[in-house]
Protein backbone atom coordinates (compact mmCIF):
# COMPACT_ATOMS: atom_id res chain seq x y z
CA UNK A 1 0.00 0.00 0.00
CA UNK A 2 1.40 3.39 -0.90
CA UNK A 3 1.74 5.45 1.39
CA UNK A 4 -0.91 8.83 2.24
CA UNK A 5 0.67 11.84 3.23
CA UNK A 6 0.86 13.52 6.41
CA UNK A 7 -1.70 16.38 5.59
CA UNK A 8 -4.03 12.93 4.39
CA UNK A 9 -3.45 11.31 7.96
CA UNK A 10 -4.20 14.68 9.64
CA UNK A 11 -7.89 14.64 7.93
CA UNK A 12 -8.68 11.20 8.81
CA UNK A 13 -7.38 11.58 12.35
CA UNK A 14 -9.15 14.96 12.66
CA UNK A 15 -11.49 15.42 10.05
CA UNK A 16 -13.02 18.70 9.90
CA UNK A 17 -16.32 19.55 9.33
CA UNK A 18 -18.02 16.03 10.18
CA UNK A 19 -22.33 15.66 10.11
CA UNK A 20 -25.75 16.60 8.68
CA UNK A 21 -26.28 19.94 8.40
CA UNK A 22 -30.01 21.09 9.51
CA UNK A 23 -31.52 23.29 6.72
CA UNK A 24 -29.08 23.09 4.22
CA UNK A 25 -28.76 25.41 0.99
CA UNK A 26 -27.30 22.66 -1.28
CA UNK A 27 -27.02 18.57 -1.14
CA UNK A 28 -25.28 16.62 -2.67
CA UNK A 29 -24.78 13.15 -2.22
CA UNK A 30 -22.53 10.30 -4.54
CA UNK A 31 -20.93 7.20 -4.73
CA UNK A 32 -22.44 3.67 -3.63
CA UNK A 33 -21.99 0.84 -1.92
CA UNK A 34 -20.28 -1.37 -4.56
CA UNK A 35 -17.42 0.44 -5.50
CA UNK A 36 -16.64 1.34 -1.93
CA UNK A 37 -16.84 5.61 -1.43
CA UNK A 38 -20.47 7.54 -1.04
CA UNK A 39 -19.41 11.11 -0.26
CA UNK A 40 -22.59 13.19 1.10
CA UNK A 41 -21.62 17.67 1.10
CA UNK A 42 -23.87 19.95 2.35
CA UNK A 43 -23.36 24.08 1.82
CA UNK A 44 -25.25 27.12 3.60
CA UNK A 45 -24.89 29.85 1.27
CA UNK A 46 -25.80 33.69 2.17
CA UNK A 47 -27.58 36.04 0.77
CA UNK A 48 -24.15 37.33 -1.21
CA UNK A 49 -23.85 33.85 -2.63
CA UNK A 50 -20.68 33.10 -0.18
CA UNK A 51 -20.85 29.45 1.33
CA UNK A 52 -21.02 30.40 4.48
CA UNK A 53 -20.92 26.72 6.10
CA UNK A 54 -20.20 23.37 4.91
CA UNK A 55 -20.11 20.00 6.36
CA UNK A 56 -19.42 16.09 4.98
CA UNK A 57 -20.19 12.44 5.69
CA UNK A 58 -18.36 9.48 3.84
CA UNK A 59 -18.74 6.08 3.47
CA UNK A 60 -15.20 5.35 2.50
CA UNK A 61 -10.81 4.91 2.76
CA UNK A 62 -8.39 7.27 4.42
CA UNK A 63 -8.30 9.23 1.11
CA UNK A 64 -11.92 9.27 0.89
CA UNK A 65 -12.47 10.83 4.06
CA UNK A 66 -9.77 13.40 3.78
CA UNK A 67 -10.60 14.47 0.63
CA UNK A 68 -14.45 15.25 1.87
CA UNK A 69 -12.79 16.88 4.85
CA UNK A 70 -10.37 19.09 3.21
CA UNK A 71 -13.21 19.88 0.53
CA UNK A 72 -15.33 21.61 3.28
CA UNK A 73 -12.29 23.57 4.83
CA UNK A 74 -11.34 25.16 1.19
CA UNK A 75 -14.80 26.26 0.01
CA UNK A 76 -15.74 28.06 3.34
CA UNK A 77 -15.76 31.53 2.34
CA UNK A 78 -16.25 31.32 -1.61
CA UNK A 79 -18.65 32.65 -3.76
CA UNK A 80 -20.56 29.46 -5.11
CA UNK A 81 -19.42 30.44 -8.56
CA UNK A 82 -15.59 30.02 -7.68
CA UNK A 83 -16.43 26.94 -5.73
CA UNK A 84 -18.25 25.63 -8.78
CA UNK A 85 -14.79 25.94 -10.66
CA UNK A 86 -13.05 23.42 -8.21
CA UNK A 87 -11.60 20.38 -9.68
CA UNK A 88 -10.15 17.40 -8.24
CA UNK A 89 -6.46 18.37 -8.46
CA UNK A 90 -7.10 21.24 -6.40
CA UNK A 91 -7.90 18.59 -3.65
CA UNK A 92 -5.10 16.80 -4.33
CA UNK A 93 -2.90 19.61 -3.65
CA UNK A 94 -4.57 20.75 -0.48
CA UNK A 95 -3.54 16.85 0.80
CA UNK A 96 -0.07 17.13 -0.63
CA UNK A 97 -0.58 14.13 -2.87
CA UNK A 98 -2.60 11.16 -3.49
CA UNK A 99 -1.48 7.90 -4.37
CA UNK A 100 -2.37 7.24 -8.14
CA UNK A 101 -5.17 4.51 -6.89
CA UNK A 102 -6.42 6.81 -4.63
CA UNK A 103 -6.84 10.21 -7.18
CA UNK A 104 -10.69 8.73 -8.11
CA UNK A 105 -11.55 9.63 -4.32
CA UNK A 106 -10.57 13.30 -5.07
CA UNK A 107 -12.73 13.16 -8.10
CA UNK A 108 -15.83 11.99 -5.82
CA UNK A 109 -15.35 14.92 -3.63
CA UNK A 110 -15.58 17.61 -6.55
CA UNK A 111 -18.45 15.81 -8.34
CA UNK A 112 -19.93 16.11 -4.61
CA UNK A 113 -19.68 19.50 -4.30
CA UNK A 114 -20.81 20.26 -7.67
CA UNK A 115 -23.90 18.39 -6.89
CA UNK A 116 -24.44 20.22 -3.99
CA UNK A 117 -23.72 23.26 -6.00
CA UNK A 118 -26.82 22.25 -8.74
CA UNK A 119 -29.22 21.58 -5.90
CA UNK A 120 -28.79 25.35 -4.71
CA UNK A 121 -29.17 26.80 -7.89
CA UNK A 122 -32.34 24.32 -8.33
CA UNK A 123 -33.96 25.53 -4.59
CA UNK A 124 -32.56 29.15 -6.02
CA UNK A 125 -34.81 28.84 -8.92
CA UNK A 126 -37.76 26.87 -7.51
CA UNK A 127 -37.37 30.41 -5.03
CA UNK A 128 -36.59 28.25 -1.76
CA UNK A 129 -35.96 30.22 1.18
CA UNK A 130 -32.28 30.27 2.63
CA UNK B 1 0.90 -0.47 25.04
CA UNK B 2 3.35 -1.68 22.21
CA UNK B 3 2.24 -3.19 19.18
CA UNK B 4 -0.30 -5.90 18.59
CA UNK B 5 0.12 -7.95 14.95
CA UNK B 6 -3.06 -9.82 14.23
CA UNK B 7 -2.25 -10.43 10.88
CA UNK B 8 -0.98 -13.68 10.89
CA UNK B 9 -2.52 -15.23 7.86
CA UNK B 10 -0.27 -12.56 5.91
CA UNK B 11 3.11 -13.26 7.60
CA UNK B 12 4.41 -14.85 10.89
CA UNK B 13 7.08 -13.77 12.73
CA UNK B 14 9.84 -16.40 12.48
CA UNK B 15 10.44 -18.18 16.23
CA UNK B 16 13.53 -17.27 17.78
CA UNK B 17 14.66 -20.88 18.29
CA UNK B 18 13.95 -21.34 14.25
CA UNK B 19 16.99 -18.16 13.55
CA UNK B 20 18.94 -19.76 15.77
CA UNK B 21 19.03 -22.72 13.80
CA UNK B 22 19.31 -20.88 10.89
CA UNK B 23 22.28 -19.01 11.30
CA UNK B 24 25.30 -21.68 11.31
CA UNK B 25 24.34 -21.68 7.60
CA UNK B 26 24.90 -18.11 6.80
CA UNK B 27 28.86 -17.83 7.70
CA UNK B 28 29.62 -21.12 9.26
CA UNK B 29 27.92 -24.36 7.26
CA UNK B 30 27.90 -22.48 4.18
CA UNK B 31 28.60 -25.38 1.60
CA UNK B 32 26.33 -25.43 -1.51
CA UNK B 33 24.68 -28.98 -0.56
CA UNK B 34 25.35 -30.44 -4.12
CA UNK B 35 29.32 -29.86 -3.81
CA UNK B 36 31.50 -33.45 -3.06
CA UNK B 37 33.64 -32.16 -0.57
CA UNK B 38 32.45 -31.82 3.39
CA UNK B 39 31.41 -28.21 3.17
CA UNK B 40 28.83 -29.83 0.44
CA UNK B 41 28.30 -33.14 2.54
CA UNK B 42 27.29 -30.74 5.86
CA UNK B 43 24.83 -28.89 4.39
CA UNK B 44 23.36 -31.97 2.38
CA UNK B 45 22.89 -33.49 6.10
CA UNK B 46 20.98 -30.64 7.28
CA UNK B 47 19.28 -30.28 4.10
CA UNK B 48 17.77 -33.87 4.12
CA UNK B 49 17.39 -33.27 7.94
CA UNK B 50 14.88 -30.44 7.24
CA UNK B 51 13.10 -32.45 5.10
CA UNK B 52 12.64 -35.26 6.85
CA UNK B 53 10.85 -32.78 9.61
CA UNK B 54 8.55 -31.34 6.75
CA UNK B 55 7.81 -34.79 5.61
CA UNK B 56 6.39 -35.02 9.23
CA UNK B 57 4.78 -32.35 10.13
CA UNK B 58 2.47 -33.38 6.85
CA UNK B 59 2.84 -37.43 7.34
CA UNK B 60 4.16 -38.20 3.96
CA UNK B 61 5.22 -41.70 3.58
CA UNK B 62 8.73 -40.48 2.70
CA UNK B 63 10.81 -37.45 2.76
CA UNK B 64 11.55 -37.97 -1.07
CA UNK B 65 8.11 -36.57 -1.60
CA UNK B 66 8.93 -33.05 -0.30
CA UNK B 67 10.56 -30.71 -3.24
CA UNK B 68 11.83 -27.28 -1.98
CA UNK B 69 10.18 -24.36 -3.56
CA UNK B 70 10.66 -20.29 -3.01
CA UNK B 71 7.35 -20.45 -1.02
CA UNK B 72 3.67 -21.08 -1.51
CA UNK B 73 3.13 -19.64 -4.91
CA UNK B 74 6.00 -21.33 -6.77
CA UNK B 75 4.82 -24.47 -4.97
CA UNK B 76 1.20 -23.74 -6.52
CA UNK B 77 2.75 -23.00 -9.68
CA UNK B 78 4.78 -25.97 -10.21
CA UNK B 79 1.71 -28.23 -9.66
CA UNK B 80 -0.50 -26.65 -11.77
CA UNK B 81 1.17 -25.87 -14.74
CA UNK B 82 3.45 -29.04 -14.09
CA UNK B 83 0.56 -31.65 -13.99
CA UNK B 84 -1.12 -29.25 -16.88
CA UNK B 85 1.84 -29.92 -19.14
CA UNK B 86 2.52 -33.29 -18.09
CA UNK B 87 -1.00 -34.72 -18.80
CA UNK B 88 -1.39 -32.28 -21.94
CA UNK B 89 -2.30 -35.17 -24.12
CA UNK B 90 -4.68 -36.44 -21.45
CA UNK B 91 -6.83 -33.80 -21.29
CA UNK B 92 -6.60 -29.88 -20.98
CA UNK B 93 -9.75 -28.98 -18.45
CA UNK B 94 -9.04 -28.02 -14.79
CA UNK B 95 -10.74 -27.76 -12.39
CA UNK B 96 -10.67 -25.02 -9.42
CA UNK B 97 -12.67 -23.00 -7.13
CA UNK B 98 -13.18 -19.42 -7.38
CA UNK B 99 -12.38 -18.34 -3.25
CA UNK B 100 -8.40 -19.98 -4.33
CA UNK B 101 -5.07 -17.88 -3.73
CA UNK B 102 -4.15 -15.39 -6.61
CA UNK B 103 -1.26 -17.68 -7.16
CA UNK B 104 -3.84 -20.26 -8.09
CA UNK B 105 -6.47 -18.16 -9.66
CA UNK B 106 -4.02 -16.37 -11.74
CA UNK B 107 -1.59 -19.43 -12.98
CA UNK B 108 -5.21 -21.03 -13.97
CA UNK B 109 -5.82 -18.03 -15.96
CA UNK B 110 -2.81 -18.04 -17.61
CA UNK B 111 -3.46 -21.44 -18.62
CA UNK B 112 -6.42 -20.84 -20.41
CA UNK B 113 -4.38 -18.44 -22.58
CA UNK B 114 -2.41 -21.37 -23.14
CA UNK B 115 -5.48 -23.15 -24.34
CA UNK B 116 -6.36 -25.34 -21.29
CA UNK B 117 -10.30 -25.12 -20.46
CA UNK B 118 -10.51 -24.38 -16.79
CA UNK B 119 -13.90 -24.38 -14.31
CA UNK B 120 -14.14 -22.21 -11.32
CA UNK B 121 -16.92 -24.19 -9.07
CA UNK B 122 -18.77 -21.59 -7.03
CA UNK B 123 -19.00 -21.81 -3.09
CA UNK B 124 -21.91 -21.36 -0.51
CA UNK B 125 -22.36 -18.29 1.39
CA UNK B 126 -19.81 -19.23 3.82
CA UNK B 127 -17.46 -20.47 1.27
CA UNK B 128 -17.36 -23.89 0.69
CA UNK B 129 -17.91 -25.83 -2.89
CA UNK B 130 -20.85 -28.30 -3.97
CA UNK B 131 -19.11 -31.73 -3.92
CA UNK B 132 -21.57 -33.13 -6.59
CA UNK B 133 -21.08 -29.69 -8.41
CA UNK B 134 -17.86 -30.93 -8.52
CA UNK B 135 -18.74 -34.51 -9.41
CA UNK B 136 -20.44 -33.17 -11.68
CA UNK B 137 -18.30 -31.19 -13.87
CA UNK B 138 -15.36 -33.88 -13.82
CA UNK B 139 -15.21 -35.13 -17.24
CA UNK B 140 -12.90 -37.62 -19.63
CA UNK B 141 -10.89 -34.17 -20.74
CA UNK B 142 -10.46 -32.98 -16.89
CA UNK B 143 -6.81 -33.74 -15.53
CA UNK B 144 -6.83 -31.66 -12.62
CA UNK B 145 -8.94 -30.61 -9.28
CA UNK B 146 -6.95 -27.98 -7.47
CA UNK B 147 -8.87 -26.73 -4.46
CA UNK B 148 -7.28 -25.18 -0.97
CA UNK B 149 -7.70 -26.37 2.28
CA UNK B 150 -8.32 -23.70 3.85
CA UNK B 151 -9.36 -20.08 2.50
CA UNK B 152 -6.41 -17.31 3.72
CA UNK B 153 -9.43 -14.70 4.26
CA UNK B 154 -11.83 -16.28 6.10
CA UNK B 155 -10.50 -19.17 7.26
CA UNK B 156 -13.21 -21.54 6.44
CA UNK B 157 -12.09 -25.10 5.74
CA UNK B 158 -12.86 -27.04 2.47
CA UNK B 159 -14.05 -30.63 2.51
CA UNK B 160 -10.50 -31.39 1.63
CA UNK B 161 -10.98 -35.39 2.14
CA UNK B 162 -14.55 -35.56 -0.01
CA UNK B 163 -12.62 -34.09 -2.63
CA UNK B 164 -9.66 -36.57 -2.89
CA UNK B 165 -11.91 -39.03 -2.50
CA UNK B 166 -13.90 -37.30 -5.52
CA UNK B 167 -10.89 -36.89 -7.49
CA UNK B 168 -9.59 -40.60 -7.12
CA UNK B 169 -12.55 -42.35 -8.32
CA UNK B 170 -12.56 -40.41 -11.45
CA UNK B 171 -8.63 -40.44 -12.13
CA UNK B 172 -7.89 -37.09 -11.24
CA UNK B 173 -5.00 -35.73 -9.90
CA UNK B 174 -5.80 -33.61 -7.17
CA UNK B 175 -3.52 -30.44 -5.31
CA UNK B 176 -4.70 -28.46 -2.80
CA UNK B 177 -3.03 -25.43 -1.39
CA UNK B 178 -2.47 -26.32 2.23
CA UNK B 179 -0.17 -23.13 2.73
CA UNK B 180 -2.86 -21.69 5.35
CA UNK B 181 -3.34 -24.93 7.08
CA UNK B 182 -0.39 -27.09 7.84
CA UNK B 183 1.43 -25.97 10.59
CA UNK B 184 -2.29 -24.39 12.19
CA UNK B 185 -4.50 -28.14 12.55
CA UNK B 186 -3.32 -31.16 11.93
CA UNK B 187 -3.35 -31.69 8.23
CA UNK B 188 -2.39 -35.25 6.52
CA UNK B 189 -1.77 -36.02 2.72
CA UNK B 190 -2.97 -39.60 3.03
CA UNK B 191 -5.58 -38.48 5.08
CA UNK B 192 -6.61 -35.69 2.32
CA UNK B 193 -6.09 -38.11 -0.51
CA UNK B 194 -3.99 -35.92 -2.52
CA UNK B 195 -1.55 -36.14 -4.75
CA UNK B 196 0.25 -32.06 -4.29
CA UNK B 197 0.35 -30.63 -1.87
CA UNK B 198 1.86 -26.38 -1.17
CA UNK B 199 3.12 -25.74 1.88
CA UNK B 200 4.73 -22.50 2.77
CA UNK B 201 7.30 -21.61 5.95
CA UNK B 202 6.54 -17.63 6.76
CA UNK B 203 3.11 -18.58 7.77
CA UNK B 204 3.87 -20.86 10.42
CA UNK B 205 7.12 -18.57 11.88
CA UNK B 206 9.63 -19.73 9.41
CA UNK B 207 11.15 -17.42 7.70
CA UNK B 208 9.69 -16.17 4.07
CA UNK B 209 11.64 -17.25 0.48
CA UNK B 210 10.83 -20.81 1.24
CA UNK B 211 8.07 -23.15 0.76
CA UNK B 212 7.66 -26.96 -0.55
CA UNK B 213 5.54 -28.97 -3.08
CA UNK B 214 4.35 -32.15 -1.78
CA UNK B 215 4.37 -34.78 -4.47
CA UNK B 216 3.43 -38.27 -3.78
CA UNK B 217 5.45 -40.72 -5.33
CA UNK B 218 4.44 -41.73 -8.86
CA UNK B 219 3.24 -38.21 -9.76
CA UNK B 220 3.65 -36.85 -13.52
CA UNK B 221 4.86 -33.24 -13.06
CA UNK B 222 6.86 -31.49 -15.31
CA UNK B 223 9.48 -29.25 -13.95
CA UNK B 224 8.94 -25.50 -14.37
CA UNK B 225 12.17 -24.26 -13.27
CA UNK B 226 15.28 -25.84 -15.61
CA UNK B 227 19.09 -25.77 -14.78
CA UNK B 228 20.88 -28.57 -12.14
CA UNK B 229 19.77 -31.74 -11.20
CA UNK B 230 18.56 -30.10 -7.83
CA UNK B 231 15.26 -31.83 -5.97
CA UNK B 232 15.62 -34.80 -8.17
CA UNK B 233 15.46 -32.44 -11.50
CA UNK B 234 11.74 -31.16 -10.32
CA UNK B 235 12.84 -28.04 -9.16
CA UNK B 236 16.43 -26.91 -10.29
CA UNK B 237 18.34 -23.78 -8.42
CA UNK B 238 21.53 -24.08 -5.64
CA UNK B 239 19.33 -24.99 -2.26
CA UNK B 240 18.18 -22.36 -0.19
CA UNK B 241 20.02 -24.56 2.81
CA UNK B 242 19.49 -21.57 5.71
CA UNK B 243 16.03 -21.01 4.80
CA UNK B 244 15.51 -25.15 4.52
CA UNK B 245 16.78 -25.52 7.56
CA UNK B 246 14.64 -22.94 9.39
CA UNK B 247 11.60 -24.35 7.28
CA UNK B 248 12.18 -27.74 9.00
CA UNK B 249 13.06 -26.88 12.38
CA UNK B 250 9.10 -24.49 12.36
CA UNK B 251 7.53 -27.59 10.97
CA UNK B 252 8.90 -29.92 13.79
CA UNK B 253 8.17 -26.94 16.29
CA UNK B 254 4.48 -26.70 14.76
CA UNK B 255 4.27 -30.39 14.78
CA UNK B 256 5.79 -30.62 18.59
CA UNK B 257 3.83 -27.87 19.75
CA UNK B 258 1.04 -27.21 17.56
CA UNK B 259 -2.22 -28.80 18.75
CA UNK B 260 -1.36 -26.90 22.34
CA UNK B 261 -0.30 -23.86 21.03
CA UNK B 262 -3.14 -23.75 18.77
CA UNK B 263 -6.01 -24.59 21.27
CA UNK B 264 -4.41 -21.53 23.06
CA UNK B 265 -5.00 -19.31 19.83
CA UNK B 266 -8.53 -20.77 19.33
CA UNK B 267 -9.49 -19.34 22.41
CA UNK B 268 -8.28 -16.16 22.27
CA UNK B 269 -10.14 -16.23 18.78
CA UNK B 270 -13.24 -17.34 20.19
CA UNK B 271 -12.99 -14.45 23.16
CA UNK B 272 -12.38 -11.96 20.48
CA UNK B 273 -15.02 -12.80 17.87
CA UNK B 274 -17.17 -13.13 21.14
CA UNK B 275 -16.90 -9.90 22.41
CA UNK B 276 -17.18 -8.00 19.15
CA UNK B 277 -20.69 -10.08 18.63
CA UNK B 278 -21.72 -9.21 21.79
CA UNK B 279 -20.38 -5.62 22.22
CA UNK B 280 -20.84 -4.31 18.32
CA UNK B 281 -24.17 -4.38 17.26
CA UNK B 282 -24.58 -5.10 13.07
CA UNK B 283 -21.73 -7.23 12.49
CA UNK B 284 -21.13 -10.36 10.18
CA UNK B 285 -19.04 -13.22 10.35
CA UNK B 286 -17.90 -14.33 6.85
CA UNK B 287 -16.84 -18.04 7.00
CA UNK B 288 -18.50 -20.69 7.92
CA UNK B 289 -18.96 -20.81 12.06
CA UNK B 290 -17.41 -23.77 13.15
CA UNK B 291 -15.12 -25.57 9.67
CA UNK B 292 -12.56 -22.71 10.11
CA UNK B 293 -8.71 -22.18 10.71
CA UNK B 294 -8.17 -21.93 14.54
CA UNK B 295 -6.59 -18.62 14.49
CA UNK B 296 -9.32 -16.68 11.74
CA UNK B 297 -12.11 -14.50 12.28
CA UNK B 298 -13.32 -12.54 9.52
CA UNK B 299 -16.34 -9.57 10.32
CA UNK B 300 -18.08 -7.14 8.39
CA UNK B 301 -19.07 -4.15 9.91
CA UNK B 302 -22.23 -2.79 8.52
CA UNK B 303 -22.55 0.95 7.23
CA UNK B 304 -18.40 1.32 7.39
CA UNK B 305 -15.56 0.76 5.36
CA UNK B 306 -12.42 -1.22 5.50
CA UNK B 307 -9.62 0.44 5.20
CA UNK B 308 -11.12 3.21 7.38
CA UNK B 309 -11.39 1.01 10.11
CA UNK B 310 -7.78 -0.78 9.88
CA UNK B 311 -5.95 2.55 9.64
CA UNK B 312 -7.70 3.85 12.50
CA UNK B 313 -6.48 0.47 14.20
CA UNK B 314 -3.02 1.04 12.55
CA UNK B 315 -2.88 4.29 13.94
CA UNK B 316 -3.49 2.71 17.44
CA UNK B 317 -0.47 -0.15 16.70
CA UNK B 318 -3.25 -2.58 16.10
CA UNK B 319 -2.23 -4.48 12.68
CA UNK B 320 -5.02 -6.44 10.81
CA UNK B 321 -6.35 -6.70 7.02
CA UNK B 322 -9.57 -5.87 4.69
CA UNK B 323 -11.51 -7.48 2.23
CA UNK B 324 -12.19 -3.93 0.78
CA UNK B 325 -12.18 -2.61 -2.86
CA UNK B 326 -10.32 0.65 -1.47
CA UNK B 327 -6.76 -1.75 -0.43
CA UNK B 328 -6.35 -4.31 -3.05
CA UNK B 329 -5.07 -1.86 -5.30
CA UNK B 330 -6.97 -2.99 -8.37
CA UNK B 331 -10.44 -1.28 -6.81
CA UNK B 332 -12.13 -5.00 -6.88
CA UNK B 333 -13.18 -5.82 -3.41
CA UNK B 334 -12.06 -9.55 -1.75
CA UNK B 335 -13.11 -11.90 -4.93
CA UNK B 336 -13.57 -14.47 -1.61
CA UNK B 337 -16.29 -12.63 -0.16
CA UNK B 338 -18.09 -11.68 -3.44
CA UNK B 339 -17.70 -15.06 -4.26
CA UNK B 340 -19.74 -15.76 -0.69
CA UNK B 341 -22.00 -13.31 -2.30
CA UNK B 342 -21.41 -10.96 0.79
CA UNK B 343 -23.48 -7.56 0.42
CA UNK B 344 -21.59 -4.30 -0.82
CA UNK B 345 -22.77 -2.71 2.40
CA UNK B 346 -21.12 -5.60 4.89
CA UNK B 347 -18.43 -6.58 2.08
CA UNK B 348 -16.69 -3.18 1.88
CA UNK B 349 -16.60 -3.24 5.77
CA UNK B 350 -14.75 -6.34 6.52
CA UNK B 351 -11.62 -6.69 8.62
CA UNK B 352 -9.87 -9.90 8.89
CA UNK B 353 -8.45 -10.86 12.39
CA UNK B 354 -5.95 -13.60 12.09
CA UNK B 355 -4.01 -14.63 15.31
CA UNK B 356 -0.66 -16.28 16.06
CA UNK B 357 0.82 -17.96 18.27
CA UNK B 358 2.46 -15.26 20.23
CA UNK B 359 -0.81 -12.98 21.01
CA UNK B 360 -1.92 -13.10 24.44
CA UNK B 361 -5.36 -11.83 26.43
CA UNK B 362 -4.19 -8.56 26.82
CA UNK B 363 -3.65 -8.31 22.99
CA UNK B 364 -7.94 -8.74 22.97
CA UNK B 365 -8.18 -6.56 25.62
CA UNK B 366 -6.56 -4.23 24.24
CA UNK B 367 -8.20 -4.48 20.56
CA UNK B 368 -11.82 -4.55 22.32
CA UNK B 369 -11.05 -0.94 24.29
CA UNK B 370 -9.92 0.49 20.83
CA UNK B 371 -12.22 -1.00 18.07
CA UNK B 372 -15.90 0.08 19.59
CA UNK B 373 -15.17 3.43 19.62
CA UNK B 374 -13.20 3.55 15.99
CA UNK B 375 -16.41 1.59 14.31
CA UNK B 376 -18.83 4.23 16.32
CA UNK B 377 -17.41 7.35 15.35
CA UNK B 378 -16.97 6.38 11.54
CA UNK B 379 -20.84 5.40 11.66
CA UNK B 380 -21.60 8.95 12.80
CA UNK B 381 -19.15 10.07 9.94
CA UNK B 382 -21.60 7.53 7.42
CA UNK B 383 -23.94 9.00 5.11
CA UNK B 384 -25.97 5.70 5.37
CA UNK B 385 -25.55 4.85 8.40
CA UNK B 386 -28.99 3.41 9.58
CA UNK B 387 -28.79 2.66 13.86
CA UNK B 388 -30.62 -1.01 14.97
CA UNK B 389 -34.34 -0.13 15.46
Amino acid sequence: MEEYTDKVMEHFRNPRNVGEMKDPSGRGKIGNPVCGDIMELFIKVDEQGTITDAKFRTFGCGAAIASSSVMTEMIKGMAVEEAAKLKNEAVIKALGGLPPVKVHCSVLAEEALKKAIDDYYARVKKGDGF
Amino acid sequence: MGKIYLDSNATTPVRPEVVEKMLPFFSDKYGNASSVHSFGREARKHLEGARKQVAGLVNAASPDEIVFTSGGTEADNLAIKGTARALKDKGAHIITSSVEHNAVLNTCKYLEGQGYRVTYLGVDESGIIDLEELESSISADTILVSIMAANNETGTLMPVADIGKIAAEKGVVFHTDAVQIAGKMPFDVEKAGAQLVSLSAHKINGPKGIGALYMKKGTKLESCQHGGHHEKKRRAGTEDVPGIVGFGEACRIAAERGPEEYGHVKRLRDRLYQRIRTEIKQTRLNGHPEKRLPNTVNVSFKYIEGESIILNLDLEGIAVSTGSACTSGSLEPSHVLQSMKVEPMFLQGSVRFSLGVFNTEKDIDHVMEKLPPIVKRLREMSPVYEPEG
